[in-house]
């Protein structure tokens, strides 16, 4: 039996031997990234359970434990937290949380310090909270991101963003059902296989798979007509979570659009390249400055593979370079910008409508701080500039009703429909 | 012969209009639904058999309601906005924008200069549904309501962001006495404003604009507000004929490229659809059987109340009488708390004659053997009250309720009271109330609410409370505001949900609602082992038997739950020990009168709207004053009020004149409040006339209103948009308000951020003001906390933006940076004389703890000078928190004015004549992490938390109860 070890400040660590003999959950964001995630961690000697539940306990859970004006993410993640531990499955005494940190001056970065308050109010206090972040916060003996794992996961990261995309680009085109659903399956089986596996994946490897991934998918038959496009961007749980959004991505499926959701390393690069902003704009935080613009680099490069990767087929429209990206923000919002999506937000807005997708829902948790200003406030400036542009805020909240929701994001389909009719009628002769 | 049926179900209307091939209009009906969707819907097409059954037809359903019936009946939708588009573009000529009001919704179309649809975001429920909700509270039917707004004298400011708000801002004026011709023009004003902020959001409402829907038709008072505040004249304001059909229209024009039925193939989908009962998320019933209920109702009603004839005793009496928000209520008890006499109604909105009505009565029934020997008020309306009827006394209504449940369980520990529109709860330790959770305006899930769903559902009150005792399925509804419910019962209805479910999901939802948003327990453990239940929400057998499940607990619910405040009313008058009472006597009742005005105070700045009362022809009671100004006391020797002190110091920061660079405007808001004094030297050193907005008013509110993009910011935000326009209409040219990522850096926390909201506001503003457009709008990344580094920057900064010479920029960097803590040590000093002198003078210190910005009277609505009229000394929060050293909180402690709270929680701990009073903005996000901390850590240090939350609603009446039960807490 492990032995409870407290830092000075009085925080529980998670040592070595719990690396051995306990169970860390994880909640879920984003399925296929966090398969692969899960895959790796258990590669390097950790016991980790991915959370899939989706049950009305979860939110209970939140709303008991979490002030209910915090926002809906933290909720959701702590109550599908609380809820795996009170559900009797896992051994109380060997487990352990892991939670994201990101930092920053958005109050996502005390989700965690809420979690280990609601622990404490379930007397679960002697559960070890793991923080997973870039920014050396909150260090553990037991759990280190070395570089190996680092490039592993970025491996898995840039793999979910491929698999994700490929498949949205194809599903709404596919001649059989269903075609695009299995191959993306059975890539995520494979790939699991080789994340996990012994050897050790490298660049050239890498390339390859994707590339094979990307051929593949290019062989699906489809019938390309013109369909509505809807980018989906916001707070980034709420964008990725199933759980979070009430299946949004699913809703718009069945509507039948072709559904585009920018990727998650678009996310990290932009976290890594906010350390040098503050040297950059006030003179401080130099040396973290230095370290973080490297990993950026790092980071640009691997993401460009992505980029060249899904070029290699045609049919197939290749997301845009982070720095390709950033640039486009000029005139709308200033990239010091960097609290909770940031800049990064308005940018993949402006990204989405230069690429033909007109229609966006900008997803975020009611009363989200940063989005306010980097989300709703921006809105109008990009529609002012891009007529076409037809974008829905929608908040996401344990009281918000889904009709509410699912009636807004009706109107904007209907406009994007009317839209879609209008442009065809235009291009005929 | 083919025809085109649209259908269009709203929350709480059904709309079907049949058009024949030219487009015209064959039938039409407009009727409530009273939450029976689909069936309402199949007897409308029913009683059409005659006129469709030789026919063919297209049909399509729209609204928010339709949605799921026409999944179910596979018909066609179309979205209600899409449809409205269509309706006006085929019907009405050359209209530029419509607005169209519907029972829950409304909507906004732009058609001309980039066509635009909107529609109000989720918490922004003021709309038909709204309406109907005021006018029952004025119980006045919506014609009555209607005529009424025409012989407005005067419009109140009532808050306009959502219906929550806006009732508790109405509320008061009624129990104050306001004109009711007056509140009626208001509450349709505030509709007006609702729909101009909420959904122009920044583009103007100009041209010929359609009003369409149900309420803009019939209300005339309405349509008068809008023609006159959008100030269109009778071409431009367009009201069409049918304008309440226009979606159900735009449907039935939609349908026309759909495929054709006959009608009993229509009829089989609706069948259909109605057969089917989607799988709403349900919850356990609250009995499973009929002897359940039979056991809980034994239990709950075997405590008989002791009734004393009134007709037969002889002897002493004590009158307690508790006017609250929407009810009143009047016990008149025997010196052993035997009820003599009680009454409990509804004040639509004029409690004084019903006071007077009841009190003849007594003296009636009671002939000469009954004595009052003292009588108290209590509640919302308790100095009205008082005054009026000559009472001796009035109790805080929290005190009214612990002594009224200690009558009932002596070990009493923990008393929940879900009223009409308050939900208290206390803790009682060692006898006394040991800490008070009252709900925020915007989470009043209280008794008016179910009271307004039966009405809306077309039930009354009694039934309905009956209702959801044995529902199968009862429904999950959430546990949000109000607004929420109401759309979480649509959402139910459009599933298929029965009026029973939803009852029963009322009653939970508003013990949910109760218990995790309100006193935010964790488990049941928390809340004590000696439980009453009060209010009169708790008469009803469904929510009590909610509380009972949710908790797991056996409670205590008095028989006279609905009276305890009147009750603990009368029992503190008995505890007067008077000899004799100063009600007013049988004779002085048969002459009394009472009439009402309304009037503006002009003492101050905060220009107080006031009511003044007149009894019996000459006794004058003024109510809606914030201080005792208005009361014509005159200036009294004015208590250490650190608001007061840091606004008088702002104001002394004047431009220059003449000054070499011309004129430069700051925005005064947010965190200006506090770096006001470094800009302001600093630009007025490098050679500006520094020009501020000013403080800020209501009227800047509204100037800068419709460039509000998001309606969930906070309001000191909000009010940034007002500041700029007033600067624009100063004529000046270039703006200065930087982005500021970071704050000062006072070594108290982990970091040193500034939220998200403050940090980033210039860039909003830029965005969506597009006045700024025309002027220099600056608005820079600077960061103070490294004095060094900030100088380099800003003096190549001014270089190169305006060619000031480095040199000249730095010499006023350093004079700023002095300047700002020559300020800041100023509050500080001020803050170490006002304790001194609280001590010197025995008087308590409230240490209004909030950010430098709710000084400003326009957010915090003068609490500053009630916490000074209640006899209380007032400080801020960062007149203590530097004297305490950095400590670890159980948050990340990374915000600087947040860092402060902490600080100052942990400072008032360790003093024994201090309190704290936190003060929170509405959308506060990052106050749901602070409250909880700072609660945290007085609780620890045996103090009391007491929170107000504070928006545009400038009613004090909350934050006076809260003060007051904080005083009357720290007393007992």
């Amino acid at each position: 039996m492990s032995k409870l070890q407290y830092t000075r400040d009085n925080r529980l660590l998670f040592t070595k031997e719990m690396k051995k003999e306990y169970t860390i959950l994880c909640p879920m964001m984003l399925p296929i990234h966090m398969k692969f995630l899960r895959d790796i961690l258990i590669k390097h000697g950790y016991k980790v359970e991915l959370l899939d539940t989706t049950h009305t306990q979860i939110v209970n859970e939140g709303l008991q434990n979490v002030h209910n004006d915090t926002c809906y993410p933290a909720l959701l993640v702590i109550g599908q937290l609380l809820d795996a531990i009170k559900s009797g499955k896992y051994e109380r005494d060997k487990l352990a949380l892991i939670i994201t940190q990101t930092g920053g001056g958005c109050r996502a970065s005390n989700y965690i310090h809420l979690l280990r308050k609601a622990l404490k109010k379930n007397d679960m206090g002697d559960i070890p909270v793991i923080s997973f972040n870039l920014n050396f916060m909150e260090k553990n003996p037991g759990f280190k991101i070395t570089p190996g794992l680092l490039v592993e996961l970025v491996y898995a990261v840039l793999y979910g963003d491929l698999l994700m995309l490929l498949s949205n680009q194809t599903r709404p085109y596919e001649i059989n059902p269903d075609e695009a659903d299995r191959l993306t399956d059975k890539w995520e089986t494979k790939l699991s296989r080789e994340l996990s596996g012994r050897t050790i994946l490298n660049n050239k490897k890498f390339r390859q798979s994707m590339e094979q991934i990307v051929a593949e998918f290019a062989d699906i038959p489809v019938k390309r007509v013109e369909k509505i496009k809807v980018g989906i961007v916001g707070e980034i749980y709420m964008k990725y979570s199933p759980l979070g959004n009430n299946n949004l991505e699913a809703l718009l499926q069945q509507e039948g659009v072709e559904v585009d959701v920018p990727g998650l390393m678009d996310f990290i690069i932009y976290t890594c390249d906010n350390g040098a902003t503050d040297a950059r704009l006030y003179g401080i935080n130099k040396g973290v400055s230095i370290l973080t613009t490297l990993l950026k680099k790092y980071l640009v490069k691997m993401h460009n593979m992505l980029i060249d990767a899904v070029k290699t087929q045609s049919c197939f429209h290749a997301p845009s370079s982070y720095d390709h990206i950033k640039s486009l923000v000029q005139g709308y919002i200033g990239t010091g910008a960097k609290m909770g999506e940031g800049w990064l937000l308005t940018a993949e807005m402006i990204d989405l409508v230069n690429s033909g997708v007109d229609n966006i829902i900008c997803t975020q948790p009611f009363g989200c701080l940063p989005n306010h200003i980097s989300g709703k406030g921006m809105i109008r400036k990009i529609k002012g500039n891009y007529h076409n542009a037809n974008i829905v805020a929608i908040d996401y909240d344990p009281g918000a009703t889904r009709i509410n929701q699912e009636n807004r994001i009706k109107l904007m389909l209907s406009v994007a429909r009317l839209n879609l009719l209008k442009r065809s009628a235009n291009g005929k002769p | 012969m083919d025809c085109f049926i649209g259908i269009d179900i709203g929350s709480t209307t059904v709309k079907v209009v049949v058009l024949d091939e030219n487009n015209a209009i064959l039938y039409k009906h407009y009727g409530r639904h009273y939450a029976r969707v689909r069936e309402s819907t199949i007897e409308l097409i029913d009683n059409l058999k005659c006129l469709l059954q030789e026919r063919r037809m297209k049909v399509a359903i729209t609204g928010s309601a339709g949605l799921g019936l026409s999944k179910d009946a596979d018909i066609e939708f179309v979205q209600e906005v899409f449809a409205t588009r269509i309706a006006v573009e085929s019907i009405l000529d050359k209209i530029d924008v419509v607005i169209e009001l519907g029972g829950e919704d409304a909507k906004i179309l732009f058609l001309t200069g980039g066509s635009e649809e909107r529609m109000n975001g989720s918490c922004a429920g003021g709309t038909g549904a709204f309406i109907d909700q005021m006018a029952s509270l004025l119980n006045v039917s919506l014609e009555e309501l209607d005529l009424l707004s025409f012989n407005h004298k005067k419009i109140y400011n009532i808050a306009s962001r959502c219906g929550v708000f806006a009732k508790s801002d109405i509320q008061p004026l009624l129990n104050q006495g306001a004109n009711k011709a007056d509140v009626a023009a208001s509450i349709y004003q505030a509709v007006v404003d609702q729909t101009i902020a909420g959904l122009a959001q920044g583009r103007s409402i100009k041209g010929r604009v359609a009003f369409l829907g149900g309420p803009l038709t019939f209300l005339k008072g309405l349509q008068e507000r809008f023609s006159e505040t959008l100030k269109l004249d009778s071409d431009h304001a367009v009201f069409p004929v049918n304008a309440e059909y226009f979606v159900a229209l735009g449907a039935a024009l939609y349908s026309r490229n759909r495929t054709d039925m006959e009608y009993h193939q229509l009829m089989k989908k609706l069948k259909h659809a109605q057969s089917m009962r989607n799988t709403i998320q349900s919850l356990p019933p609250l009995f499973e059987s009929h002897e359940q209920y039979k056991a809980f109702y034994t239990r709950h009603n075997s405590d008989k109340v002791k009734h004393v004839d009134i007709h037969s005793y002889e002897g002493d009496a004590y009158l307690g009488i508790d006017a609250g928000s929407t009810t009143i209520k009047l016990v008149l008890i025997t010196p052993d708390g035997h009820i003599l006499y009680s009454f409990y109604q509804s004040n639509y909105g004029e409690p004084i004659p019903l006071v007077k009505e009841h009190l003849q009565k007594i003296y009636q029934l009671g002939e000469n053997r009954i004595r009052i020997r003292c009588g108290a008020s209590t509640g919302y309306g308790e100095d009205l009250i008082r005054n009026a009827f000559h009472l001796d006394g009035s109790i805080i209504e929290t005190v009214a309720h612990f002594f009224a449940a200690r009558f009932y369980d002596p070990q009493v520990d923990f008393i929940l009271d879900i009223g009409g529109q308050d939900i208290k709860c206390f803790r009682i330790k060692n006898n006394a109330v040991d800490s008070i959770m009252l709900n925020e305006a915007c989470s009043s899930g209280c008794g008016s609410f179910i009271d307004t769903c039966a009405q809306i559902l077309g039930y009354n009150i009694a039934d309905f409370a009956k209702l959801g005792l044995f529902a199968k399925h009862p429904v999950n509804l959430g546990s949000r505001c109000t607004v929420f419910m109401n759309s979480s019962i649509k959402q139910a209805q459009k599933d298929g949900a029965d009026v029973a479910d939803i009852a029963a999901g009322l009653a939970i939802s508003i013990i949910k609602n109760a218990l995790y948003k309100v006193i935010r327990v964790s488990s049941p453990k928390e809340l004590g082992n000696h439980i009453v239940v009060q209010g009169g929400t708790f008469l009803n057998d469904s929510i009590l038997r909610s509380f009972e499940m949710e908790t797991g607990k056996m409670v205590t619910r008095p028989p006279i739950a609905g009276l305890m405040g009147a009750f603990g009313a009368a029992l503190y008058a008995k505890s007067l020990l008077k000899a004799s009472s100063s009600i007013l006597t049988s004779m002085e009742l048969d002459t009394f009168t009472h009439s009402s005005r309304a009037a503006q105070c002009n003492q101050c700045t905060n220009k107080c709207k006031l009511t003044v009362n007149v009894f019996s022809g000459n006794e004058k009671y003024i109510s809606g004053n914030r201080c005792e100004r208005a009361l014509g006391k005159g200036k009294q020797a004015r208590l250490p009020n650190v608001y007061r002190y840091k606004l008088e110091r702002l104001a002394a920061y004047q431009p220059k004149k003449n000054a070499s660079l011309g004129k430069i405007g700051i925005p005064l808001g947010l965190n200006m409040y506090e770096t006001l004094p470094f800009w302001h030297t600093l630009l007025s050193e490098a050679g500006f006339e520094v020009v501020l907005s000013g403080f800020s008013t209501r009227e800047i509110y509204t100037k800068g209103q419709h460039t509000i993009p998001s309606d969930t910011v906070c309001y000191p935000a909000k009010l940034m948009h007002g500041h700029i326009e007033l600067l624009l209409e100063k004529g000046v040219h270039t703006i200065f308000y930087p982005c500021m990522t970071y704050n000062f850096d006072e070594l108290s926390g982990d970091n040193h951020y500034n939220c998200p909201v403050v940090a980033y506001y210039p860039e909003l503003l830029q965005a969506n003001v597009s006045a700024l457009e025309e002027v220099q709008f600056l608005y820079p990344y600077f960061s103070l906390s490294n004095p060094r580094q900030f100088g380099k920057r800003v003096s190549s900064y001014f270089n190169t933006v305006f060619g000031i010479p480095k040199n000249i920029t730095r010499r006023a960097v350093d004079k700023a940076y002095k300047e700002y803590y020559h300020y800041m040590n100023d509050i500080r000093d001020y803050g170490r004389r006002a304790i001194q002198f609280a001590e010197k003078h025995g008087k308590t210190i409230i240490v209004l703890a909030g950010r430098p910005y709710h000084i400003d009277q326009e957010i915090s609505h003068g609490i500053d000078e009630l916490v000074n009229s209640l006899g209380l000394v007032a400080i801020s929060e960062d007149c203590v928190s530097h004297l305490e050293k950095k400590h670890r909180v159980n948050v990340l402690n990374q915000w600087t004015y947040h860092s402060r709270l902490y600080a100052a929680a942990r400072y008032v701990t360790k003093h024994k004549n201090m309190q704290l009073v936190q003060l929170v903005s509405f959308g506060c996000g990052l106050d749901a992490i602070t409250t909880d901390e700072v609660r945290e850590i007085l609780e620890d240090g045996q103090k009391l938390y007491t929170q107000i939350k504070i928006d545009e609603i400038n009613n004090l009446g909350a934050a006076k109860i809260r003060l007051r039960s904080l005083i009357a807490a720290i007393s007992l």
